[in-house]
């Protein structure tokens, strides 16, 4: 399946995923982030009860520098 | 902070929180997170405002991040909106910010108006506005030294309201004072110099004014030596605020008044 993540798109094996499986097949383990599926925040207790589907549009963000 | 012989206590309080530093650093355009680091600790600042971007996925998974050089637990967080044009985007980014940040609900809102001068959109921050507060959130908001607008973002709710010097990163200082005088005198809430601050005499006079505290991020960053310049901003704010509340003489255009006595004058 295909996900759009930050504006690309990667493959992934099934037909769906985790948002913890997909934070782990992304190296991002241990990172601070917050993610959004389709323009709505998962919150973090929801990492492991909802699935990303295909064609889903995912946003991963973090802090960065900035004034 | 004020020297401790003086008798009163000179916190700055925003939305019930209270910080004893008056300077308000970004983190933007340093060569490096140490060099942030060693500025913001060289500053004594206590908030720091931080931009939120897309996280790059090629990164390998031991490359540092701002928030391990300036742990959350140390700082106040100040999430901003730099680069949001719409109202839309605006709310979008913040509300991706307070989950980052574990329901840290203090934020930055700027709503741009051009890419060249980066000058406010104020509609779109007044819209804004009032959708973050409804929200749950504490919005410190950028805008234009236009008083009317001010006092219309304190009647919304915001918790501070953060007019411009000049432009963001131009350095160019305060072009114009009255205005701000306007704002402070009828903003009942913190008045929070943000953007145009080039040297540390800009950051005095904003204090001088009356102005509760500055937020900067290129006067320091850009700086031949940021952290020696994030030094002399903290002397700044500090004599500033001290000059502020010690009551300027009055300015007398043409009666000269001798310091030295006139009686015993030798003829």
């Amino acid at each position: 399946m295909k996900i759009y993540i930050n504006g690309s798109i990667k493959e992934f094996k099934g037909k769906k995923i985790t948002p913890e499986e997909l934070i782990i097949q992304l190296n991002l383990n241990g990172k601070r982030f917050a993610i959004e599926r389709n323009g709505k925040i998962i919150p973090k207790n929801y990492f492991d009860g909802i699935y990303i589907n295909d064609g889903d549009k995912i946003e991963i963000i973090g802090a960065v520098g900035g004034g | 902070m004020v020297d401790k012989n003086l008798k009163y206590n000179d916190e700055l309080i925003i939305a019930n929180r209270s910080f004893k530093s008056r300077l308000l650093i970004g983190t933007g355009k340093y060569n490096d997170f140490k060099e942030t680091r060693a500025a913001i600790d060289a500053s004594g600042s206590e908030i720091v405002t931080v931009a939120i971007r897309r996280i790059n996925l090629g990164q390998s998974p031991n490359e540092p991040s701002l928030l391990e050089f300036l742990p959350p637990n140390e700082f106040t967080y100040l999430p901003n909106t730099a680069g949001c044009y719409s109202s839309d985007e605006a709310i979008r980014t913040l509300r991706l910010a307070r989950e980052l940040l574990d329901g840290h609900n203090l934020v930055k809102l700027e709503v741009l108006g051009d890419p060249d001068t980066l000058y406010p959109n104020v509609v779109e921050t007044i819209n804004a506005a009032k959708i973050l507060i409804k929200d749950g959130f504490d919005v410190m908001v950028y805008t234009s030294d236009d008083p009317i607008i001010a006092k219309q973002l304190e009647d919304i709710g915001c918790c501070a309201i953060m007019p411009l010097a000049s432009l963001i990163g131009s350095g160019m200082g305060i072009l114009n004072p009255w205005n701000l005088e306007i704002i402070i005198d009828r903003i009942n809430v913190p008045v929070i110099v943000d953007a145009g601050v080039g040297t540390a005499s800009d950051a005095s006079i904003a204090m001088e004014l009356g102005c509760d505290g500055v937020l900067m991020n290129t006067s320091i960053a850009l700086a031949k030596n940021p952290i020696l310049m994030a030094s002399a901003m903290k002397k700044a704010i500090e004599s500033g605020r001290e000059a502020f509340i010690a009551g300027r003489m009055d300015k007398k255009l043409y009666t000269a008044s001798p310091s030295s006595p006139v009686k015993g004058l030798i003829k």
